[in-house]
Order: structure tokens, then sequence, then C-alpha cells
């Protein structure tokens, strides 16, 4: 608790407001992302929430300014670094930006490494091109920085090809390269999805202590409510490319205030619990080429009344600190 | 508790090893991949049996051999008492009418160039005797009924449909042939959460409504609780611990299934602290090269002399054999103790702030 608000006095590190992005293809325009707003702080954990679709790794993808382009179009807003606005910022600058202060985990670590590079010229490779650093120097560095993420025998591993390291080590090789630099801000989109929930707890407990230690932000991208729970300091819940809820990973929990996020608590099974049928979202997510008017939520919603298939709900702010797009937050709140 | 009715399905000493070969004139065998080593288990009719463990543990190994999609190296598969991997041509086939199977991929399992209608009631072109061909197309409407799709789809192809969708038209195919039991290889896998729940109701309403018995093989532990009457444990092609749901759950006697579940992630960030974390050493051992003795004793904290060179049998540990109560649960482990990791049912956490 006082950390967070010690985080919330010092100046955000990235804030990004009213984001858009949308994809224009040959079926019409994918409104992908439309107006998000979010901060996170040094030392901070915002979790990211939301199903496929829904415009979390869109996001991330347009902050990083690695979006594929066409199809995908930024139309609007500010990511702001450091008071910077990273979209008017020149190619250049923003290239020596991207692994230097902002670094990113993918979920597919086999497809995200070169296959036909040792993983200790791959990690070399990031001192030399950034901070001009010879050969020698530069592995010595990537063997540290192997050891750094408890990788067995590093030395003799600099060698090895990605495909000789197990799924979980080669998640540690992408946490061992996006921190090479040592970053203020990781992006972290779906990093443990593709491993076992041994290993997976092995690579989130990392994660935390090495953030801790650098004291670096997080965004963490995931669909996991689990995931988000163990190690999240704040959570942005996202819906057809909107910010539907926002609040502090306590309070979220215990009493959410927007009904998409009410029902993606109620319909997972857990773990310390038996019986009772699991509560099920009607219906489909809204695909992007046509999102319903009014709240993109009202066709699956049980609260849904005449307004919310007309006015679109904007964030209320539901009390210090959170945030709810729904027009009957109130009643959400009150029923939790 | 739906756990009483009869045996139908009963797994004795189950083996598959993949051979590893060298040479490609003169094929030499080096090796095997141990993918299941031993595996026995029984189910029930109208029962869910869970079966969980890490990718690379065998369970959609034993899933392939349950449809006979596999032949087992070793060990019998009894079904109603009679072995199906001595079964060929006619009796083969009537019991493979009985046992049918969903799979993890409901975007490759589908063929994308056949109509829903042409899937679902493909089963019907092999075994004829189930419905006349006049009948066909209104059956297949019915199964499209019963899983939640619009009767009307029937002629759309598999692409024109979301994922939740197309995993209730691989439900629909599976439940053509009026099966007793299904094998489901991580049939909610693929899903986004909130169309999970909705698959996951969809086959609990079947299972009441016909009667049927599940194998439900998943690596999400939660899920797993949630649908199954009794849970098996695997690893490295071995059981771990088997037994219900609430002795696996509530009083986990195996080092690995007591690591397993306190890796689980839970929805509540009140848990964090309270819970009890283990975290493990070190990735899967290789299939091809398991350890002697005990699977797991690499990355096992209680590991010692004996678990080196004894193999831990699936029994109830001798122990709880005479205390009896929930721990007395088959557990393949010398040391077996009880360990609660996951906080018991109906513990609300005193209100939080």
């Amino acid at each position: 608790m006082e950390r967070r608000m010690d985080q919330q006095q010092t100046k955000n590190l990235l804030d990004v407001r009213d984001l858009r992005v949308e994809f224009r293809t040959r079926d019409g325009v994918a409104k992908a992302v439309n107006g998000v707003t979010y901060s996170v702080a040094a030392g901070e954990t915002l979790a990211v929430l939301g199903e496929s679709g829904s415009g979390k790794s869109v996001t991330a993808q347009a902050v990083m300014g690695i979006l594929d382009s066409p199809p995908g179009f930024v139309t609007g807003g500010e990511v702001l670094f450091r008071g910077e606005d990273l979209l008017t910022m020149g190619a250049e600058s923003r290239r020596r930006l991207r692994g230097a202060k902002i670094a990113m985990i993918f979920q597919d670590a086999l497809s995200s490494l070169n296959p036909v590079m040792t993983v200790g010229a791959q990690l070399a490779e990031m001192y030399v091109v950034h901070q001009g650093m010879t050969r020698k120097d530069a592995r010595a560095r990537a063997a540290q920085l192997m050891d750094r993420v408890r990788i067995p025998a590093a030395q003799e591993r600099l060698r090895d090809y990605p495909h000789q390291f197990s799924g979980g080590m080669r998640q540690r090789i992408m946490i061992a390269m996006a921190l090479a630099l040592e970053p203020d801000l990781i992006i972290a989109d779906e990093p443990t999805t593709a491993l076992d929930v041994t290993v997976q707890a092995q690579v989130m407990d990392l994660l935390a202590e090495l953030q801790r230690e650098y004291n670096m932000g997080l965004i963490l991208i995931t669909h996991d409510l689990g995931v988000v729970a163990d190690v999240a300091d704040r959570i942005a819940v996202m819906y057809a490319g909107r910010i539907v809820e926002t609040a502090p990973v306590h309070e979220l929990y215990a009493a959410p205030a927007h009904p998409y996020t009410r029902g993606l608590l109620d319909s997972i099974p857990r773990l310390d619990q038996k019986g009772r049928a699991l509560y099920a979202i009607k219906g489909l997510p809204p695909s992007l080429t046509d999102i319903p008017p009014g709240c993109p939520f009202n066709p699956r919603c049980p609260r849904a009344q005449d307004i919310c298939r007309t006015d679109r709900p904007p964030l209320f702010t539901v009390a210090p600190g959170r945030a709810s797009a729904c027009h009957f937050w109130k009643d959400t709140l009150d029923e939790s | 508790m739906r756990a009483e009715g009869e045996e139908i399905l009963e797994v004795r000493d189950l083996v598959k090893h993949y051979p590893l070969t060298r040479g490609i004139v003169f094929r030499k065998q080096v090796g095997a991949v141990r993918a299941v080593d031993g595996v026995s288990f029984e189910l029930r009719r109208g029962e869910t049996l869970g079966i969980v463990g890490e990718s690379g543990c065998g369970k959609s190994t034993v899933a392939k051999m349950l449809v006979n999609l596999e032949r087992p190296t070793a060990g019998r598969i009894l079904y109603k008492g009679e072995d199906i991997a001595d079964l060929s041509g006619k009796a083969l086939k009537a019991v493979r009418r009985n046992i049918q199977m969903v799979f993890q991929d409901p975007y490759t399992s589908l063929n994308p160039r056949m109509t829903v209608g042409d899937i679902v009631g493909e089963p019907y072109a092999i075994h004829p005797e189930v419905a006349p061909k006049g009948d066909r197309r209104r059956k297949v409407q019915d199964l499209l009924d019963v899983v939640g799709l619009n009767p009307e789809y029937i002629n759309r192809y598999p692409h024109q449909f979301s994922g939740g969708q197309r995993q209730r038209i691989g439900i629909a195919r599976g439940l053509a042939l009026n099966p007793e039991i299904i094998i489901c290889d991580e049939p909610v896998s693929a899903l986004d959460v909130s169309v999970q729940a909705q698959v996951v109701n969809l086959l609990e309403r079947l299972q009441d409504e016909f009667e049927l018995s599940y194998v439900f093989i998943a690596h999400d532990l939660s899920v797993v609780r949630h649908i199954s009457d009794r849970v098996a444990v695997m690893y490295l092609g071995r059981l771990a611990e088997i037994g219900t749901e609430a002795q696996i759950y509530q009083h986990p006697t195996h080092p690995y299934t007591q690591a397993l579940l306190s890796a689980v992630p839970m929805p509540d960030p009140a848990a964090r602290a309270r819970r009890e974390r283990i975290l493990l050493s070190g990735d899967v051992p290789s299939p091809a090269h398991p350890p002697s003795g005990c699977r797991f004793r690499t990355r096992c904290w209680k590991a010692q002399e004996r678990c080196v060179v004894e193999v831990p049998e699936l029994a109830v540990p001798e122990w709880f054999r005479k205390e009896g109560g929930p721990p007395a649960h088959p557990s393949a482990c010398h040391f077996a103790e009880e360990r609660r990791v996951v906080p018991p049912e109906g513990t609300e956490d005193p209100d939080d702030t």
C-alpha cells in the first residue's frame, strides 16, 4: 500500500493518452485500439488484461513502435516516455530508445530468437550495437547476464543455439535480452503463456525479482487472471479496444465495477473451489470491424439498458485510482 | 457423487515406447522415447476422470491409445472386459463407436473443405447402422441444436465460426454416434476465458443428459478440478498420484502434486501472502533418458538414496492405510506425506482494504 502511494508521487515513466490504432484491411477498417489511456511508474507493475482481439497486444506494439504498418496505423493519441512523445519522434531516435530504455519480452521465445545464431552472439550483439563494446567484452557481459537469469553453466551454453534450450530456459534468455541494457520499462506480452505451471512460476518469480532490483516499470500483458493476481499492482481490463475498468489489483478482485470484469472473474474455475456451474458470459466478443454502438459490451451484458445501446460510457471515476466504463458502475459495485 | 457406476474402461500397465533409430539403409534402434511407461487406471460409467500433467508427460499419448489411434507397446485397455488392442475389423469398429474423442485445437481438427453438416455427419458414413441415410440431415441438425449452435448453420464452413463455436462442432461430431465414453484432450485450452466457461458448462450438461463418461485431459488444474470426479497426476510417463478430486486437491501426498498445485496462480491477490509456494528447480527430464528409480527425484526436495535405486509403486502408502481418511489414496512416493497447499474451500479471507 505504502509503496503504491510513493509511486504516484513520482513522475510516470510512461503515459499513453487516448491512443488509437486501426488496421486497414480488404474487409474494412478494424478498429483495434479506440482511445486507450494508461500510465506506468518506475517500480510498478501494470497488468493489461484482455481476451484475444481486445487490443492489448496492439497497444503494446504501438508503444514499442513495432506495429506492422501497413495494415496497422496509429490514428491518434500520444505515447509519452518520460514526457517525450514517441509517436512524433524521428525513426532513428526512437530506435535508440527501443531496447535501451524500453524493452519487450514476447510470448513465443522460439520464434523470437534467431535460430541460426548462438544465444551468446545474440546477447552480445546488444552491447556491440548499442554501446559499441568490443566483441570480447560483450561476450563476457552476455555470460554474466545468462548467469543472472539463472541459466546453469552459462559460460558453456553461450555457444548453444536456441533450439538446444528448453521452453523455460528460452524464456529466460528472452528476459536476459530484455534486461541487457538495463531498460527503465519492460513490456512483457504473455511471457509465460506457453510454459508449464511449474516453469511459469519460476519465470514469473525471476521477472518480479529483477524488476524490484532494477526498479523497472513493467507492463504485463495477459489473459490469465491468476498470473495477474500474483504479480500486478494495478490492472487495466480491455474489451474491444478500450479500457473498461482500471483499478488497484486488490480492489478489482474484491469488488469489480464493470460487468465484464465481474463476468470474467465468475467464469474461471478456481483451484480452491469445487462445485456450482460456471457463470458463462453469453455470446462472443464483437468483430473489430463492426463494434456495436453505445457500450461495446452491451449485447453480452446482463445489465444492459437502453442507454447502453446508444451512449458510449466514458471512464467514470469510481474511487481514487479506480475507473469503470459502465453507466451502471454503482450497481455493479454494490452487488459485489 | 457420480463415482458409483460400474467399471466401463480399465487400463492396465499401459506402455508406449517410440523407437529412436539411427542409419537410413540399416536402421538400428538406439533407444526409445518412453512416452507412457506403465499407467493403470479405471473409468466408471458416468464419471469424469481428469488427467493432469505438464507437457511431455504422456497424457496425450494415453488419449490416443484409448481411442486406438496409437497401438500400445504393452499393456491392456479393457473396454467392458475386452482388450481393444487385440481387436480388429468389425469388433474394433463397434468399440470405436463407443469411445469418441474431442481434440484440443478446433482450428486444425476440422476439415476446412467440408461443411459443418458433412463434418458432424461423417461418422454416419462409417457407422450407417446408427442413422439411416434419409435421417442423417435431421440428426445432424439435432446435434447442432444440442451443442448450442444454430441448426441452420449446417451448410457453413469451419472458417465462418469462432474458436468456441468450432469446439462445439467438434463436440457434436464426438456425440454423433451416441458413444459411452468421450476422451477430451485439452478441449478448452485454446479458448478465451469467457468462452471456456461456455464449453465447460456444455460438457457437463451433455454428461448428465447422455450419461457420458469422460476422460478429461488438461494441463489447467483449476479446470480439471472443476469438471472431474477423480484425478490422476502424470509425470514423465507414469502416474504419480490418483484419487478423488478432494483427495488430490485437498490432501495431496506426492511431492510433485504438491509442487504442481502450489505453482498454479490463483485469481485472488489476497492469497498472495497466505500461500505456500514450492518452487521446483530445473526442467522435466527427457523421456528418452528418464532418471532411474523415482522419475521425479531429480527435482524433488525429499529425494534420497532409496529414490535412486527403487521405483516407487503406485499404491496407498502403508502408514496411511492404517489411519484411513482422505490421505489414504494411491501415491507413488517412498516418502509420501500429506501437505496442504491449496487453501481449503470456504475460507474466505477477512476483508482486506
